[in-house]
This record gives C-alpha cells, sequence and structure tokens, in this order.
C-alpha cells in the first residue's frame, strides 16, 4: 500500500475559463446550434422531403390548374378576373405550408418529449430550455421557408404566378406556417401521452381550414356563418396576402396590416407559449 | 423423446449468418440455458423454436413437430416471454390475458379464473383493470410472464426474463420459475447474466457468432474452462502488465487486464502466498471461487459485441 | 400432446393451412372488437367527418363557382351530386389502406402486436384475416354513415344508392388486401412514405373531383387502369341507378383486385409476418 500515492489534482484554471468561454457562447448561439442539430437529423429524410415539396405543387397544379380549373373557367370565366389555376396556386402554396408546418409540430416534437427524448439531452448540455423551443421553432421555419421556396419554382415554371412580388410568397407561407405550427407546437409540450389528439388537430382544425377557409375558392362564396373559420385561420390570412403579391388581388393598406397583423401576432404568441412551455416541461 | 432436437439449425439474413448450423436437444423437464453476447444467436434460435421464424436450412423438431409446418399445434404447448415486452397497449392488463388465451382458441369459462389466478402469481392483482401504458416497467415483465403462463405450456421460451428488474423482483421470479420447474415444465432461457444461469439451468450452450462454443452442467463446464478459484491482484495500471511474465509460475492460467491481472488456480490462497513470497506486494488480492462468468468471457472474449 | 392427434405433415393446401392456421381467426376479431369498445369514441365519429367536410366544402363551395355538370348517361346532375359518391369510394380506400398498410407496419414493428399473437397458436392466416375483417367493419361503419349523409342532403335519386354500402366493402377489400400484401416489402417508415405517392395523384385524378375529359387521351387512359377511377365510376352510376355495360367492367375490376390482392397478400404473409 505504501507505494501508492495519492496526487489531488490541482484546480485547473484553464480548464474553468474554457468552460465559461463556452458557456458564453453558447448562452448567446446555444438556439442555433441546436437547430442546426436538428436539420442535420433532417437530413435523414432530405430526398423524401424534398420530393414531395417538388410533386405536391406538381400534382396540384395538374389537378386544379388542367382538371378543375377546366370546369371552373369553362363555366364561370375564373374567378376575381384571373383563370382558376392563377386564383388557386397561391392558396395552394400557403396552406401546403402550414399543414406542413404544423405537422412538424405534433409527433416530432412529442417524440423529443417522450420516446426518444432528445429534448431532455440537449436541455443536459450547456443550452437552455428556452432555445431548445427556440432551436425547434427556427429549424422548421427554415425548412419551410425551404419547401416554400421549391412550391413558388414550380408556380413559375408551369405559368401559375408571375413576377418579382410573388417570391414574396416564400416567406409569407413559412410566417402562416409559423402562425399556425407555433401555438400547436406549445399544445404539444403539454401532453404526456399520445391518445388522440393529433388525430383531433387534424381532422378539426388542419382539415377544416384547408376546405373552408378561402383556398379553393373566394371565402365570400360561403355562407356568413362559416366564414368565420377563415376570420381565425392563418390559411386565409397568408393565402390573401399571397394572392396580392401572386397576381394582384386588389387589397386596401388597411386590409394588408391586417392580415399580416394577424400572422405576426399568432406567431409571436405561439412562439412565447412554446418557449414557456418547454421551459416548464424540461425543468419540472 | 426430447422436448427438442435441432440439427444444423441454420438462419441467414443476407449476408449475416445469425445461427450458423446449431446442433442441441432438450429433454422433458429440463431447464435448458442459452448463454452468449449479444448478437450470438440466442433470440433467433428461440423465435424459430416458437415458428415465428422461418429457418434457412436444418431441421427442427418441437415435441415431435417442425414448428414451420405444424406452427399453432407446437405453440399450442409453448409459453413464450419475449425479450422486449409486446403487451397489447390497447387494452388493459387483465384483458391482455384473456385475449392471450382466446388466440389458444381457449373458452372464457376457463380463462376467467386462470387470468385472475395469474395475476395473482404476478403480484398484479390491484392492477388488472389499468392500461398496460400505465405499468412501471417491473409489472410489464411480470405481466408478459403472467400472459406466457394462460396456456399451461409445457415448455416456457423465456429469452432474457429478468433484464431490467430490480434484485427484489429477479429473486421472486426466479422462485416462480422453479415451481414451474418442479412441477415438470421444461424452461428454456437466455440471459447474460451469469448468476441466472447458475441459478436457473441444469444444463447450458455458449453461443457466440451464431454458433456453440461449448455445452455442459454450470459445473462442468466450470471445471472444464476454469479453475477451481480465482486469484484477482492489483498492482497499478502501470505495472499489472508488465508483472505478467514474472507471475506465470504462480497459475494454470494468467490474463492481464488493464486494472488488474487474473491468477486462474486451483488454491487461491496458496498462489497469493507464493506471489508475496516472491517478494511482489500487490495493491490489493482478492480470492474468489470461480464463476461461469470467467467462462463466458473465456470463450466469448473480453471485447464488446455491438 | 401426443403425437398421435396431429394432423398428418400435408403439402399443398392442408398443408398450408396447418401451417398457417389454427382457424381461429374469431380471437383476432374479438380482440379488435374490444379495442373498439374501450376506444375514444371521438376518434371514431371523428373519422366519419373526413369526406362529410369535403363534400360540403369542394360540393357547396366549388359547386357554386360550377353548377351542373355531366352525371352518368349524360344526365346534367349538381356538383355535389357528382363528388359525393366518388368522396364515399375514395374514404373507402383511404380507410382500407389505412388498416392495411401503417396500422399493419406499426404493429408489426413497433408495437411488436403480432409477435406476441404468433407466439400463440394463432398463425399468419389468422391473424390477416382478422385484421383485414376489422378494416371491412370500419368501412362498414363509415360507409352507412356517409350513404346517409348523401341520402338526407338529397344527392342520390336512386334506391340503387343503397348497394353504394356492399360496393365499398367490396372496395376497402380490394385495396386492403393489396395493401398488406405490399407492405411486407416495407422495413422502414420512409418507404411507407411511398403509399401516399401512389395515393395523392390517384385521389386528385381519377375523376372524383372532375371529369377526366380535360386529359389527354392517353393520360385518361392511365387513369382509367387505376383501381380508384373504377371505384369512383361504379358509386356514381349506384348513386343514380344507371347502369350499362361499364358497370359491369368496373365491378368485374374489383371483384378480380380483390381475388388477386388476397392472392398476393397470401403468398407474401410468411415474408411479412415470419422473418
Amino acid at each position: 500500500m505504501s507505494e501508492l500515492t495519492l496526487s489531488v489534482t490541482p484546480p485547473d484554471t484553464d480548464r474553468v475559463a474554457r468552460a465559461a468561454r463556452q458557456a458564453a457562447r453558447v448562452r448567446r448561439w446555444g438556439w442555433w446550434y441546436q437547430a442546426e442539430w436538428r436539420l442535420f437529423s433532417m437530413k435523414a429524410y432530405l430526398s423524401s422531403v424534398f420530393g414531395w415539396a417538388v410533386l405536391v405543387p406538381l400534382l396540384y397544379v395538374l389537378a386544379m390548374g388542367v382538371g378543375l380549373g377546366a370546369l371552373v373557367d369553362g363555366r364561370s370565366g375564373g374567378i376575381d378576373g384571373v383563370p382558376y389555376l392563377t386564383f388557386v396556386a397561391p392558396g395552394l402554396l400557403v396552406s401546403t405550408a402550414v399543414m406542413s408546418f404544423s405537422n412538424e409540430m405534433m409527433f416530432p416534437v412529442m417524440s423529443g418529449f417522450k420516446w426518444q427524448e432528445l429534448y431532455f439531452a440537449r436541455a443536459a448540455t450547456s443550452g437552455s430550455a428556452g432555445q431548445v423551443a427556440i432551436a425547434e421553432l427556427v429549424a422548421v421555419t427554415i425548412r419551410s421557408l425551404g419547401e416554400s421556396a421549391i412550391f413558388w419554382v414550380v408556380l413559375i415554371s408551369l405559368g401559375a404566378t408571375s413576377g418579382g412580388l410573388s417570391a414574396l410568397m416564400i416567406p409569407i407561407g413559412a410566417l402562416s406556417g409559423l402562425a399556425l405550427g407555433a401555438p400547436i407546437a406549445a399544445y404539444s409540450a403539454t401532453l404526456a401521452n399520445e391518445g388522440f389528439q393529433f388525430s383531433m388537430i387534424q381532422r378539426f382544425v388542419l382539415n377544416p381550414m384547408f376546405l373552408f377557409a378561402g383556398t379553393f375558392y373566394p371565402l365570400a362564396t360561403m355562407p356568413v356563418y362559416l366564414q368565420w373559420i377563415g376570420w381565425i385561420s392563418p390559411m386565409w390570412h397568408g393565402t390573401q396576402l399571397a394572392r396580392a403579391l401572386s397576381f394582384g388581388l386588389p387589397l386596401s393598406g388597411a386590409e394588408i396590416a391586417f392580415h399580416l397583423g394577424f400572422l405576426i401576432v399568432a406567431a409571436a404568441t405561439g412562439c412565447a407559449l412554446t418557449i414557456r412551455n418547454f421551459r416548464r416541461r424540461l425543468t419540472k | 423423446m426430447p422436448v427438442i432436437e435441432a440439427h444444423a439449425l441454420t438462419k441467414t439474413y443476407g449476408e449475416l449468418n445469425a445461427v450458423d448450423g446449431i446442433d442441441f436437444e432438450v429433454a422433458p423437464g429440463e431447464s435448458f440455458g442459452l448463454l452468449g453476447p449479444n448478437g450470438a444467436g440466442k433470440s433467433t434460435a428461440m423465435r424459430m423454436i416458437g415458428g415465428t421464424s422461418l429457418r434457412t436450412s436444418g431441421t427442427l423438431l418441437v415435441n415431435g413437430l417442425d414448428p414451420e409446418t405444424h406452427g399453432p399445434e407446437v405453440r399450442a404447448s409453448l409459453g413464450v416471454v419475449p425479450q422486449t415486452d409486446n403487451l397489447d397497449p390497447e387494452l388493459k392488463a387483465r384483458d391482455n390475458l384473456l385475449m392471450y388465451g382466446r388466440y389458444f382458441g381457449l373458452p372464457y369459462s376457463y380463462l376467467r379464473p386462470k387470468a385472475d389466478e395469474l395475476l395473482e402469481f404476478a403480484q398484479l392483482t390491484d392492477k388488472a383493470a389499468e392500461k398496460v401504458d400505465n405499468l412501471s416497467g417491473g409489472m410489464k415483465r411480470r405481466l408478459t410472464i403472467a400472459r406466457s403462463l394462460i396456456n399451461d405450456p409445457s415448455v416456457l421460451l423465456l429469452d432474457e426474463p429478468t433484464t431490467g428488474l430490480d434484485p427484489q423482483a429477479r429473486h421472486i421470479l426466479w422462485d416462480r420459475l422453479f415451481r414451474l420447474k418442479e412441477t415438470g415444465v421444461t424452461l428454456i432461457v437466455t440471459t447474460h447474466f451469469m448468476d441466472e444461469a447458475e441459478q436457473l439451468c441444469d444444463r447450458l450452450v455458449v453461443m457466440d457468432h451464431g454458433r456453440i462454443v461449448a455445452e455442459g452442467s454450470p459445473a462442468s463446464l466450470i471445471r472444464q474452462y476454469s479453475t477451481r478459484e480465482v486469484l484477482e491482484l492489483r498492482f497499478g495500471s502501470e505495472r499489472n502488465a508488465a508483472l505478467v511474465d514474472r507471475l506465470r509460475g504462480f497459475a494454470t492460467r494468467i490474463e492481464a487486464l488493464p486494472d488488474r491481472v487474473l491468477l486462474y488456480a486451483e488454491d487461491g490462497e496458496e498462489s497469493l502466498a507464493a506471489v508475496r513470497r516472491d517478494g511482489l506486494e500487490p495493491v490489493t488480492s482478492l480470492v474468489r471461487r470461480s464463476s461461469l462468468e470467467d467462462v463466458f468471457l473465456r470463450l466469448t472474449g473480453r471485447s464488446l459485441v455491438e | 400432446m401426443s403425437a398421435t392427434t396431429v394432423r398428418p405433415v400435408g403439402g399443398g393446401v392442408r398443408g398450408w393451412f396447418a401451417a398457417n392456421s389454427s382457424g381461429n381467426v374469431r380471437a383476432v376479431v374479438e380482440r379488435g372488437f374490444r379495442v373498439v369498445g374501450s376506444q375514444n369514441w371521438a376518434i371514431i365519429v371523428s373519422g366519419f367527418f373526413e369526406p362529410v367536410l369535403y363534400l360540403l366544402s369542394m360540393g357547396y363551395g366549388v359547386g357554386a363557382l360550377v353548377g351542373d355538370v355531366t352525371g352518368p348517361g349524360g344526365h346534367p346532375i349538381t356538383y355535389a351530386a357528382f363528388i359525393a359518391p366518388a368522396l364515399l369510394a375514395t374514404s373507402a380506400m383511404n380507410g382500407a389502406l389505412y388498416d392495411s398498410t401503417w396500422n399493419v407496419f406499426f404493429k408489426l414493428r413497433f408495437a411488436k402486436l403480432y409477435q406476441g399473437m404468433l407466439a400463440t397458436s394463432l398463425g399468419p392466416l389468422d391473424v390477416a384475416a382478422g385484421e383485414i375483417f376489422m378494416a371491412l367493419f370500419r368501412g362498414l361503419l363509415y360507409a352507412i354513415g356517409f350513404t346517409a349523409v348523401i341520402a338526407a342532403l338529397g344527392l342520390a335519386t336512386s334506391w340503387w344508392a343503397l348497394a353504394m354500402i356492399p360496393v365499398a366493402l367490396l372496395i376497402a377489400l380490394g385495396f386492403a388486401s393489396l395493401g398488406m400484401a405490399v407492405t411486407s416489402y416495407f422495413t422502414t417508415f420512409q418507404q411507407m412514405d411511398w403509399i401516399n405517392i401512389v395515393l395523392l395523384p390517384m385521389f386528385l385524378f381519377s375523376a372524383t373531383l372532375f371529369p377526366i375529359s380535360a386529359f389527354p387521351e392517353a393520360v385518361q387512359w392511365f387513369i382509367m387502369a387505376l383501381p380508384l377511377w373504377h371505384g369512383v365510376e361504379l358509386m356514381r352510376q349506384l348513386s343514380v341507378g344507371h347502369f350499362e355495360a361499364s358497370t359491369a367492367v368496373h365491378l368485374t375490376y374489383f371483384v378480380a383486385l380483390s381475388v388477386l390482392g388476397i392472392a398476393f397478400t397470401t403468398r407474401r404473409l410468411r415474408s411479412l409476418f415470419l422473418r
């Protein structure tokens, strides 16, 4: 025993300083490091995401433009003074963005807390619980921008939209997605068990919005007692803005401000609630 | 007639030989262990016995029947405890037992009292109406084991039955399994807990890379592949390896690990005395009985198997 | 168990059945009903709303822009009456495919439910037949509900519309048997996406929401080879009680699809369940 000397490691000042520097960097940029992580994990199914992003607009434009469009244009000579395809295209871009964003905020968020517990792994690094939430929203917003950009390219190349302003539909699509996706993320973060809530959101929130929020025909066509579905739906507000950008649907300044304001307020509230709920759950 | 007869049993997945031509027999009432590291082919062998995995070649008879052509008959007398619990998450605890019994075509008049008896056996009576999702890991395991007994099987296949259980639950389970064995049930157990194998198995085979590398009773395997005792010496991580040559004379076999040196010897104390007489003073020393774990590590190596 | 009570090892059809079935499909169905009974009824009822929402939105919204369209036999019908039977066919397809693909895949790979079932006397045939039966049962509920909605909205003009219910089951059987066979080739969730890649265009183009006459002839022939188109046309003819030679073709198509699908699934049964 005598030959064994126990050496006490002296406090490693370098190490302490390095940890402090790292922590400072993470406090500032942690949300981005984690968003990178999430985007990186999407790479595994990038080809499928990309394929869908191209296929969906292609199919819808062909079906709605050529098929249903022939029927509508033949009978009523288009809507709002433009061919049916031109009318429906911005709505399809926005509603696809909203649906896709919302889906990313349901099972994947639940899985981060429950099945894979990735959020807990991230919160165990130098990053904070709030950063986990921000990272999630940022990463999916970036993905949504990419998907909307692909959608826009398909629309341009098939002649469903034109002009430089129409490119602004890309951020409008992502913003509309965030305006519904963020509140959904806040809700998903509170769920302990997946029973049926996500199917309910799909069936009673997303589908009715897609079908009744003026995507396929002007909201005014609906009876007044159904128009509220459009008013409370980010899809309709986004779609109206996208129509103005895509084919010059005449909107007054007040209308533009109202639509944009609705989306921004919904997105901001959703993000704040998401951060709060993530923080509660991760520090419980 | 043996309960199980396997000859040249083989299962390949693409390039991988999961089970590579193994032969074994299990006698009625015997409790038989399959030992081996992860990926050795134990679970695949178990699934072939139940006919739920189709073999690539070789022959296999369970109670004299081929599970591939007589799956339903073969499984009627089997109880299966899979490695991961696969309880029906959409059913309550007691309903899991009832429905499982129905799959065997058993009548409710038999199943109702049987299910209650098994819940009692698994100490889950007060959880009968609970959804499976709300049970703890240990409770789920016990329910799975209870479920495997619903058809009064003559052969019980247990794939790592106690992994994830706490020591209390493990000992209760061993006790229950021992009682089943006393009633003549044949047990086939895979495990990588050596104490479990020593507790439960009359006879066992050690598998590695799909092959059987050793066979015998726990005691005979220890006799054959190890010495009666093992002397563990620690000299500090820098010196262990350097001293191997000097220690060689004091043991039948010697193994240098990063943190300690193992001397396999018939009498550990005597070897330790000899080492000290030679002027070596280890930091710590330990004399213990040789165990199945020593046999296992010798046969399947110390490197990690992924 | 003594060897004398056991059926002899046989080749051929009898041997195949002995190896893959204990004849106890009933137990699998029983389990299905027990789950349905304890399930949240909101989920089951909500499934019924999907086609209804489509019908109300497209039927009356787009209908206001389009007016009447040409129905079976060249008779004009309202746009809502045009798409209603098509939506019934589509929902029969979607329900059956969901049950036989995603649902089977999940229970096989993740819940490991079938692993448990197959450790009993049940054979793969019992499990497959039981699951298809349950899919048809759910399909039956939805078909009855949706047909009632169609009738209540005055969109069905013939008693033949009642025949849409059994035909919905036939459509479901065709897709369910095919879907289960296809699922046997999948190993990851990403591959399951392929099912949607087939479904979405089939839904959009099979004369569900608009006549296919707007497309070039070659495209029309392609669409007419797809199963959903036959289902849609058949339903549409039933809804107004108009029959022609094509009715028999559509019906034959689905009978043939079901027979082939079942044969295909039977062949793939062991690859699906016994790996």
